[in-house]
């Protein structure tokens, strides 16, 4: 369908802009969102090089599905953490929690 | 003529497709409002379900819908709904902070924008572009024979997050209360 650059490039874009929402978000919600945003680029990635360079057109799409996975029990844990967090300092700022800081 | 319109129609919704995913990104990263940031996230997933589609691969877009748009977003809400006062505004962030932010962030995006533009991409001469090889059949004899260890482990480490997760919010509820 299209080159293997546009898809390069939307994908370093959908990258950027979450680790812009890491980088100067304080809502820990709004920080596991944007590590999703991360994880979706690097899935493209996968998608595109196997589509269009690799010599077996099924090991990206088992890595794909791999992350997809592992991403789940990210999202899982994190938002047990995120709640647990809440429930101690009530509050879901990050830079609340920094009872760790001593 | 007649391929010719179906591929004009292909590429209008390719970059349809693009302009979805990247709207949903911005509103996942951008407004202040977590809600609004959930929908975002939920719009930009679907875009990149629809991008799957584009790479000829159906099924991993209907994985990407079920468990991306289906579990995971749900599962944010439900964070969302569970903590209450989400909504209200924190007090915005200092300048320089976002300034250094934006920086970064520009950095990466030039940098992987020029390599993915630089470097001359070949396929691999042992490659067979055979449309055939992306069926679902493929890929399940794929999981139960070559990367069935993987498969097996990603099985545990799932079981091994549900169980810490029920542990953590439980845990804490008995300590706090």
């Amino acid at each position: 369908m299209n080159s293997l650059s546009t898809y390069l490039i939307i994908s370093a874009l959908l990258f950027s802009l979450g680790l812009l929402g890491i980088l100067q978000r304080r809502n820990l919600i709004g920080m596991l969102i944007a590590v999703e945003l991360l994880l979706n680029s690097a899935n493209l990635n996968f998608m595109a090089f196997n589509r269009f360079l690799t010599p077996d057109p099924v090991v990206g799409q088992i890595i794909a599905l791999f992350v997809m996975g592992l991403a789940a029990a990210e999202a899982a844990i994190g938002l047990s953490i995120i709640l647990a967090l809440y429930r101690k300092m009530h509050s879901i700022n990050i830079e609340r929690a920094q009872r760790l800081k001593g | 003529m007649e391929t010719s319109g179906l591929n004009i129609i292909m590429q209008a919704a390719f970059w349809g497709t693009t302009a979805v995913t990247i709207a949903g990104a911005s509103i996942a990263v951008f407004p202040r409002n977590i809600l609004y940031n959930v929908l975002g996230l939920a719009l930009a997933l679907t875009g990149i379900a629809g991008f799957y589609l584009f790479l000829g691969s159906f099924f991993i877009a209907l994985m990407q819908l079920l468990i991306y748009v289906g579990a995971i977003c749900i599962a944010i809400v439900f964070a969302i709904m569970l903590s209450r006062p989400l909504h209200l505004e924190t007090p915005p962030r200092a300048t320089p902070k976002v300034a250094m932010g934006l920086a970064a962030s520009a950095i990466f995006f030039v940098a992987a924008v020029s390599v993915a533009l630089k470097t001359d991409w070949r396929p691999s001469s042992a490659r067979v572009a055979d449309g055939s090889l992306w069926s679902v059949e493929n890929i399940g004899h794929a999981l139960l024979t070559r990367y069935e260890l993987v498969f097996e482990v990603i099985s545990l480490v799932l079981l091994v997050a549900i169980i810490g997760a029920v542990i953590t919010a439980g845990f804490s509820r008995r300590l706090s209360s």
